[in-house]
């Protein structure tokens, strides 16, 4: 359970395994949204400066354990959470986030954390006003990963469990253990649950007018008609 | 033998089944003596046979860079400190402490995570959020909390290297000079101190007194858990 967002600003987010095209749908989001005239901010998971430098060796090293793993990626969110996120939810921004604290909840337990353990550290986080969810069976994760950026990371992709010393089966078996994770959160958080294997433009109408909903007789913070769009 | 023990879920991946060594934690504000203590009874426990390791807040390879960083720039928010202080805690906890144990060293702590959350609460973190935090923490066998009034802080940081930025707690700004400042945030660690120090069972020990009485009574207590074992 997390608090509802009471700011003016809205938070939607979107959530799914690795090739589940939850990407390429916030940014067309973005882009839409950009061009309604609205004041939108992404946020990426795994993003603030701050901590850079340390998940950057602690990965490189291989010395990071599923607890400063979970944490680290919690700080990171921390610092995303209090600089911008939040100040721009009290602004009226609409937030877009690729990945959210259920990214950790997916992740970190399946990596072995305690559920209960990882979700008190994100407590101080809102629950979006929509939680994309963009689900996908297993064979499609895999084969859009495999076919379009064969380099499996060491992380990400649960390399450090031992799982399987095949690339593609460790894989594969560790986001498996994110998808039952991801499965189990769709009541616990309200997720909107998408077709991920549709074709991409009717995915995107979907989004759209789930957000239409939302944004339904609701003024936000008018964006500035000479700022320049980009979701970086 | 004996069973590890956690305030939480612990490491649910890393069963340990049991920590033949023993971990031994000296907390306080600043000033009250800590590494002065910390050194005496290293020495005393390797005089009686004993292997011994310390470790210390905030000296965890992963994390140092970047805190070091952080502090400088001034930009962490109190939720971003928190966490990251944890992870620091948690690196050398994992990859320091409890091989150690594992080892059968007595493990001396320059702080735990208490002072963490002494520091977070000060600042504005939730008090129940931040003791969560540390669910996978490991009991120590014993925690002294080295207790001292702040004029005696006072005498001892005069009297040692001065006035620093953080120990006076400057970036909370409840006064505009160092002295001001650090009677202040000093007064209110103490204040989270003893409210710890029931629900963690800390062993307080009256730190206004000459470094050798402080030791003589840290002695006494180690002496037992030595005996025990």
């Amino acid at each position: 359970m997390l608090q509802p967002n009471a700011y003016k600003g809205k938070l939607i987010i979107v959530e799914g395994i690795d090739g589940s095209g939850k990407s390429t749908q916030i940014d067309l989001l973005y882009k839409w949204l950009r061009s309604l005239g609205q004041s939108v901010y992404f946020s990426e998971w795994n993003s603030s400066k701050l901590v850079k430098s340390t998940t950057k060796a602690g990965k490189k090293k291989h010395i990071l354990t599923p607890t400063t793993f979970s944490l680290i990626h919690a700080t990171d969110f921390a610092d995303r959470w209090e600089n911008h996120i939040l100040p721009l939810l009290r602004a009226g921004v609409i937030i877009l986030a690729d990945r959210y604290a259920f990214t950790a909840f997916g992740r970190d337990v399946a990596r072995g954390v305690d559920p209960q353990w990882v979700r008190k550290l994100y407590s101080f986080a809102l629950q979006p006003d929509i939680a994309f969810y963009f689900r996908v069976p297993m064979d499609v994760s895999v084969d859009r990963i495999v076919s379009s950026r064969a380099k499996i990371k060491y992380y990400e992709d649960g390399k450090d469990l031992g799982l399987s010393d095949d690339k593609v089966v460790s894989f594969r078996l560790f986001q498996q253990r994110i998808r039952d994770e991801y499965e189990k959160m769709i009541d616990e958080f309200g997720f909107t649950v998408i077709d991920g294997t549709l074709p991409i433009h009717m995915q995107q109408q979907q989004v759209r007018n789930i957000v239409q909903d939302v944004l339904q007789d609701w003024q936000g913070l008018p964006a500035l008609h000479t700022s320049e769009g980009g979701t970086q | 033998m004996k069973e590890a023990a956690f305030y939480g879920a612990g490491f649910p991946y890393a069963p340990i089944s049991d920590l033949p060594g023993r971990l031994i934690v000296l907390e306080g504000t600043d000033g009250v003596g800590r590494s002065t203590q910390m050194q005496m009874l290293k020495d005393w426990i390797e005089e009686e046979g004993f292997g011994v390791l310390d470790t210390g807040l905030a000296r965890s390879p992963l994390t140092q860079p970047g805190l070091d960083g952080a502090k400088r720039g001034h930009t962490l928010g109190h939720l971003t400190m928190s966490l990251f202080y944890a992870t620091d805690f948690a690196d050398r906890l994992e990859n320091q402490i409890i091989p150690a144990l594992k080892a059968g060293f007595y493990m001396l702590s320059d702080r735990y995570f208490y002072s963490i959350i002494a520091r977070n609460v000060v600042r504005g973190a939730d008090p129940d959020w931040s003791r969560k935090i540390y669910g996978f923490a490991l009991k120590p066998d014993m925690i002294f909390y080295l207790r001292a009034d702040v004029p005696t802080l006072v005498s001892r940081v005069v009297n040692g290297g001065g006035f620093d930025y953080w120990e006076s707690g400057m970036d909370i700004g409840c006064a505009d000079n160092l002295y001001d400042s650090f009677c202040i945030y000093q007064a209110r660690l103490i204040e989270q101190f003893d409210q710890m120090a029931e629900e963690f069972a800390f062993t307080i020990i009256d730190a206004n007194r000459s470094s050798q009485d402080v030791f003589e009574d840290i002695k006494e207590h180690v002496r037992a858990l030595i005996h025990e074992s």
